[in-house]
């Protein structure tokens, strides 16, 4: 049998296994969920962010939201009393990065879509406190007075395309996804009309409750109001999800 | 003055301690600001008033400038200060290429720069502990590319058979750092002259990456490099060998196997599948053993020798570093068994839970070897033994105090979220559990500052050894030249 000694006197020898020994968690943990089916389930309903949606999560993350919410629902019942439905793989299959957080300094945000009014966004976002008194929250007022920077957004979303997410380019590619989401999603994943799909967007919802202009606030509204709202658990039986866990 | 143990007999300095006494120096600036900046987002937790609505300081954009300051900033300049100073010494041989030495200084503190400015102005990657964007990853990774090289050169050129066991710590936190960062920050630039990019991975997959590379952050560059330091510092600081060579062997290839494998329990109940979640358990309960045995390993080195507590405050840092060290190597174990996982995660447990490692642990064992090292390097005496005891009392108060208000906040938190009424309804709503934060994130931040005063301590101690050690330096030359006038 080899003695330790061996590796303690010869430094390649030792930078090797260490290596070796180092790899083999990773390895054996990480891999396989590329290549096991089961990790991301088929869902109805989850598509890409809309050009809007993607500007107000880049805006998301510039803030650090993740520092202090979550989103990533467990499946305990005060959290499906207090937030929904348990988060699925599926929903965060078009996240990049992943916005799962590891801290609730404030409550999780997987499922906020549609539970308050945008005024009502808008409001907390600019001063917490004011619908929130025992809120702790930074204010966001320059939410609202930054305008919207998007002339990039085509560059956003082909950067996207290249990890994987299915903006769509040529002919071929939106045909494949008025087939796979329906005409109407498709529409709004064509990097092409990128930005006349924004600014449509952000017209029709009025998030940031001023036609006039066009904010920071319009796109993260739209995006907080979209979180959690792709699937319809109603169409799913009870307990359907529990083969993938 | 060098004195003749450093010189060579054709009259170069046999060790590079310069590059050392910059790396030591570095430690300290960002550890006052990093830690400074953490007792300001902890007041911010508690009277967010404090957000003063500047964007730059919020607590969302600083939150990533505390971390990467103490993390990178001061753990990481103290490791490339410790590791140069060991290597050199545990092979008696200079340290390989002065000009890469000093590459990897600049690039690293210059890389810690553009992070805090870049975070300001809300540039990040949105992952924790990962936040640089793209071209500071670059940077970082080339820098470590030449820190595995300036380290492996000297390694090879060792005038001693035996590569010290300290070193076999520090290789594997180089390795295993330069893996994670690689693999974790792989993305694509949303344009080439822009900062901004987006992960290659997604969702669960990305989770798992980032986890991975999270907690082995922790086990790699907050625990293994810091066992390096420990190896050398405790035994020449107390005068007497490691306590046992073999249980060195051991913990050391078993901590490193089975560290990898448990990223994963900051992933519990999510949408991962069920299967990585038990693995990940099952490996933290076993990395109990490893992380005890350096435990044993250091505390058992001063057997024989326990006197040295009453009259040496620099041996009371180590020490006490290593009992925080297996108190929250048993803490996380606990914490990563699913049923307890299920109270502790997304609460202030598990920030508690880190900083009793990160004071308790990493930033302790730093001290002890900075108290060390300081006037080793500079030939000289500590100005003052009495301000290491205050500095000593000022950092155990602001760590039981941080930890113990964490706890609180902490298990507080999970057991209100969780409290159903008599008739099934929850019986508190989110907001009242941040309302029962309020007076833990006083005492956290409280304890923060006891924990900053300490450090300031420690940053006036050290300027006046070093200025002292100047001034006695400067006199016999000045002496010499006014007799040759």
């Amino acid at each position: 049998m080899m003695k330790h000694e061996t590796i303690e006197t010869n430094s390649g020898l030792l930078i090797i296994l260490t290596l070796a020994v180092i790899s083999i968690g990773g390895l054996v943990e990480i891999v396989p969920l590329f290549y096991i089916d089961g990790t991301v389930e088929e869902v109805e309903g989850v598509r890409p962010y809309s050009p809007l949606e993607l500007r107000g999560r880049d805006i998301y993350v510039r803030e650090g939201c993740y520092t202090c919410h979550s989103q990533m629902i467990r499946p305990f019942r005060d959290e499906y009393l207090r937030y929904g439905h348990y988060s699925l793989a599926a929903e965060s299959q078009y996240d990049h990065p992943f916005q799962w957080g590891s801290k609730r300094t404030g409550p999780d945000l997987a499922r906020v879509g549609g539970k308050y009014s945008n005024d009502w966004h808008v409001q907390h976002l600019v001063a917490p406190r004011s619908v929130v008194p025992e809120s702790i929250m930074p204010n966001y007022p320059w939410l609202l007075d930054n305008e919207l920077q998007y002339a990039d957004v085509e560059a956003r979303m082909k950067a996207l395309k290249r990890v994987g997410v299915p903006y769509s380019e040529t002919v071929e590619e939106y045909r494949a996804n008025v087939e796979k989401f329906g005409e109407d999603v498709a529409r709004t994943l064509d990097i092409g009309r990128a930005r006349e799909n924004l600014v449509a967007q952000a017209q029709a919802g009025n998030f940031d409750g001023n036609g006039a202009r066009l904010s920071e606030m319009d796109a993260v509204v739209a995006y907080l109001q979209v979180l959690g709202t792709m699937v319809d658990f109603g169409q799913y039986d009870e307990g359907h999800f529990a083969q993938f866990r | 003055m060098a004195n003749a143990a450093t010189m060579t007999a054709h009259g170069g300095q046999q060790y590079n301690y310069d590059i050392v006494k910059k790396f030591s120096i570095m430690a300290l600036v960002w550890g006052v600001v990093g830690m400074s900046v953490g007792v300001m987002i902890a007041s911010q937790l508690a009277w967010p008033v404090l957000n003063f609505d500047i964007p730059e300081i919020t607590f969302g954009r600083l939150r990533p400038v505390h971390t990467t300051l103490v993390i990178f900033g001061f753990g990481g300049n103290a490791l490339f200060a410790t590791s140069y100073y060991v290597v050199q010494r545990t092979c008696q041989v200079r340290l390989y290429s002065d000009a890469l030495a000093s590459f990897t200084f600049w690039g690293w503190n210059l890389a810690g720069v553009l992070g805090v400015v870049t975070y300001m102005m809300g540039y990040t990657q949105g992952r924790e502990y990962a936040e640089f964007t793209w071209p500071i990853d670059i940077l970082i990774a080339v820098v470590w590319v030449v820190y595995f090289w300036v380290f492996v050169q000297t390694l090879v050129r060792r005038n001693q058979p035996h590569i010290y066991v300290a070193n076999w710590f520090y290789i594997a936190f180089i390795l295993a750092t330069a893996l994670l960062h690689i693999f974790n920050n792989l993305a694509v630039p949303v344009s080439l002259f822009g900062l901004e990019s987006y992960s290659m991975f997604s969702g669960a997959q990305d989770a798992m990456t980032q986890w991975w590379y999270g907690h082995n952050a922790v086990g790699f560059f907050l625990t293994a490099a810091f066992l390096g330091m420990m190896y050398y510092f405790v035994p020449k600081q107390a005068g007497r060998p490691i306590y046992s060579y073999r249980l060195s062997i051991v913990h050391f290839w078993a901590l490193i196997f089975l560290y990898m494998w448990v990223g994963t329990h900051h992933l519990h109940w999510t949408a991962i599948p069920d299967w990585t979640s038990t693995l990940a358990a099952t490996f933290s309960i076993l990395l109990l053993m490893p992380s005890w045995g350096g435990m044993i390993n250091g505390v058992m080195t001063l057997s024989g020798a326990w006197d040295k507590l009453r009259s040496d405050p620099i041996m009371l840092f180590m020490i006490t570093s290593l009992s925080f060290y297996g108190m929250s190597t048993f803490e996380g174990p606990m914490m990563s068994l699913k049923s307890v996982n299920a109270l502790s995660h997304y609460t202030d447990w598990t920030v508690g839970h880190v900083h009793s490692g990160a004071l308790g642990w990493v930033a302790m064992i730093s001290f002890g070897a900075l108290y060390h090292l300081i006037p080793r390097l500079w030939n000289t005496t500590l100005y003052s033994l009495r301000l290491v005891y205050v500095h000593f009392f000022l950092a155990t108060v602001g760590i039981v105090l941080y930890i113990t208000a964490l706890w609180v906040a902490g298990i507080g938190q999970g057991l209100m979220l969780r409290a159903f009424d008599e008739y099934g309804n929850l019986a508190y709503s989110f907001i009242e559990s941040v309302v029962f934060l309020h007076k833990p994130y006083v005492v956290r931040a409280i304890g923060g500052g006891f924990f900053v005063a300490g450090i300031l301590v420690m940053a006036f101690n050290t300027y006046m050894t070093i200025s002292r050690a100047k001034r006695e330096a400067a006199q016999p030359a000045a002496v010499a030249h006014a007799a040759s006038a």
